[in-house]
């Protein structure tokens, strides 16, 4: 199908050029790095930007390394280069097992990571381990570069915290000093290419320190902190996976739409989370499933 | 709009055309450049029928614009079938264990299946399904797939 939308494409190999038709045109220019979602909403007619701004030449959006502690995702890293890599893996498996569970190898391998929280819908899937470890969101414009907790990052439904004249630069998150175990938990409506009906992510470390984010169960991915809060200092026992299982359910709000309804979502956030924590704590002790397996519920 | 003069290998030839900005690959490689084996299924990434191989990875000709091609390296199923080691091999398979009914699915099925086991030559069901996992196909239930890209594995 081709698309209706008629636009100039220029693909700088220049960043300040780059920021420069940024700043000129704003939200008629529209960045483009995998096309995975970008090239959809041009069909669809939901994006119709004079520009399109591919920012696949820039060097410095480019490379996925771990420096001094903090794992640094480029820009342009694709959830296939993700997967690929040994350090997220052995560093941040939870973000490794979330990148799995995105899409399909095809979609993959141009789908990137800043590109999905840029599209910001409320079943990204790499939102939840980039909750956990407070990842933050480096940002450039003319005006100079600025840093945006993963936190404030989505501010609505497909919003985000990104101005129209800045380009993410790249992600990046402290690898955590504590050792932990995780699980990204994912729903879905068949094992495969789906987007998810609801995410719950549990981490836990060797203090009894607990993280818990969620996607898909809300308007946007967040922490569930009270959850969080209730769990600190506690062994996962039937009893605190109930009572924290109750109080995830007030922290979600989740909706009814084409892929579930919204009782159905809430009876099975409890479930995810019930599991997600026991994966987790499993996998801290070295048993349990090893991670990209038993995930998908 | 400007016009793109843009040049790229495709299956092992050079290619120097122009096109608009608008202009979507899989289009111009069907409609201008006569390969016809990926197909327009979905024509929005779900799908996998439109799957290419571009510089070493495959990719949805649907979600990518002709003009991101320039300088990159493209082969489909055309090509694919004496460049790449793998990819005789299933065809081979395929047509033995009669896994197609239509073929519609079956170029996006064989480039997938030809990625996978240029990575992992050992793959087993597991990984066989996960790596067409984004492959639909309308009319056989996968079984006779799975089952041929395991038997290209097994080399019987
Ligand atoms: C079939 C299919 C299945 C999918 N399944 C899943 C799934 O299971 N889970 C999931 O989470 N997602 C899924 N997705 C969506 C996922 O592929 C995208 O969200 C992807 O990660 C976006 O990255 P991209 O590089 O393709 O971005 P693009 O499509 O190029 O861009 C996306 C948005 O980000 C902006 N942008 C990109 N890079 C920058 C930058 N550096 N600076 C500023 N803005 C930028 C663009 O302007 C655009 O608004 C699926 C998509 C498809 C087609
Ligand atoms: S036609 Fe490209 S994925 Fe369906
Ligand atoms: S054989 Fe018909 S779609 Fe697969």
């Amino acid at each position: 199908m081709p698309i209706a939308t008629q636009f100039e494409y220029v693909k700088p190999a220049d960043m300040d050029e780059a920021l420069q038709v940024l700043a000129m045109y704003k939200e008629k220019a529209r960045p483009l790095a995998g096309g995975t979602d970008l090239i959809v909403h041009l069909k669809e007619g939901f994006a119709k930007p004079e520009i399109v701004l591919d920012v696949k030449a820039l060097k410095e959006l480019s490379g996925l390394s771990l420096k001094n502690g903090v794992l640094r995702v480029g820009a342009l890293v694709t959830f296939a280069e993700l997967l690929e890599s040994a350090a997220v893996k052995k560093n941040f498996p939870d973000l490794w097992e979330a990148a799995g569970t995105v899409a399909s190898t095809g979609v993959r391998n141009r789908a990137t990571l800043a590109g999905n929280i840029c599209s910001a819908v409320p079943s990204a899937d790499s939102a939840p381990p980039l909750l956990a470890h407070d990842a933050v969101v480096r940002l450039r414009s003319q005006a100079g570069e600025r840093l945006v907790s993963i936190h404030e990052w989505f501010t609505g439904p497909k919003r985000t915290a990104l101005g129209p004249d800045e380009l993410v630069v790249s992600v990046e998150m402290a690898v955590p000093e504590k050792k932990f175990g995780a699980c990204y938990m994912k729903l879905s409506r068949y094992d495969g290419e789906d987007l998810a009906q609801g995410g719950v992510e549990a981490a836990v470390f060797t203090d009894h320190n607990y993280r818990v984010a969620f996607c898909a169960l809300g308007p946007v991915p967040a922490r569930a902190l009270k959850t969080e809060s209730y769990l600190k200092g506690k062994k996962v026992t039937e009893q605190t996976v109930k009572q924290a299982g109750e109080l995830l359910a007030g922290e979600i709000s989740p909706i009814t739409d084409i892929r579930s309804s919204r009782e159905y979502r809430t009876h099975m956030a409890r479930i995810m989370l019930g599991r997600a924590l026991e994966t987790a704590v499993s996998r801290l002790s070295g048993r349990g499933p090893k991670y990209g397996e038993g995930n998908i519920c | 709009m400007k016009k793109h003069p843009i040049s790229f290998k495709l299956n092992g030839e050079r290619v120097s055309i122009e096109v608009e900005p608008s202009d979507v690959l899989i289009d111009v490689l069907r409609d201008r450049l006569g390969i016809k084996s990926p197909k327009v299924g979905c024509d929005r990434g779900d799908c996998g029928t439109c799957t290419i191989i571009m510089d070493g990875r495959t990719v949805r000709s649907c979600l990518a614009l002709a003009v991101e091609a320039d300088g990159a390296e493209l082969v489909t199923l055309e090509g694919a079938n004496t460049s790449r080691k793998w990819t005789r091999k299933l065809q081979e398979k395929f047509h033995r264990k009669n896994a197609f009914q239509c073929g519609f699915c079956a170029p996006g099925i064989i480039l997938s299946a030809t990625e996978l086991l240029e990575k992992n030559p050992k793959a087993g069901k597991h990984e066989i399904k996960e790596a067409i996992a984004g492959n639909l196909c309308r009319c056989t239930g996968y079984e006779p797939i799975v089952e041929a890209i395991e038997e290209t594995v097994k080399g019987k």
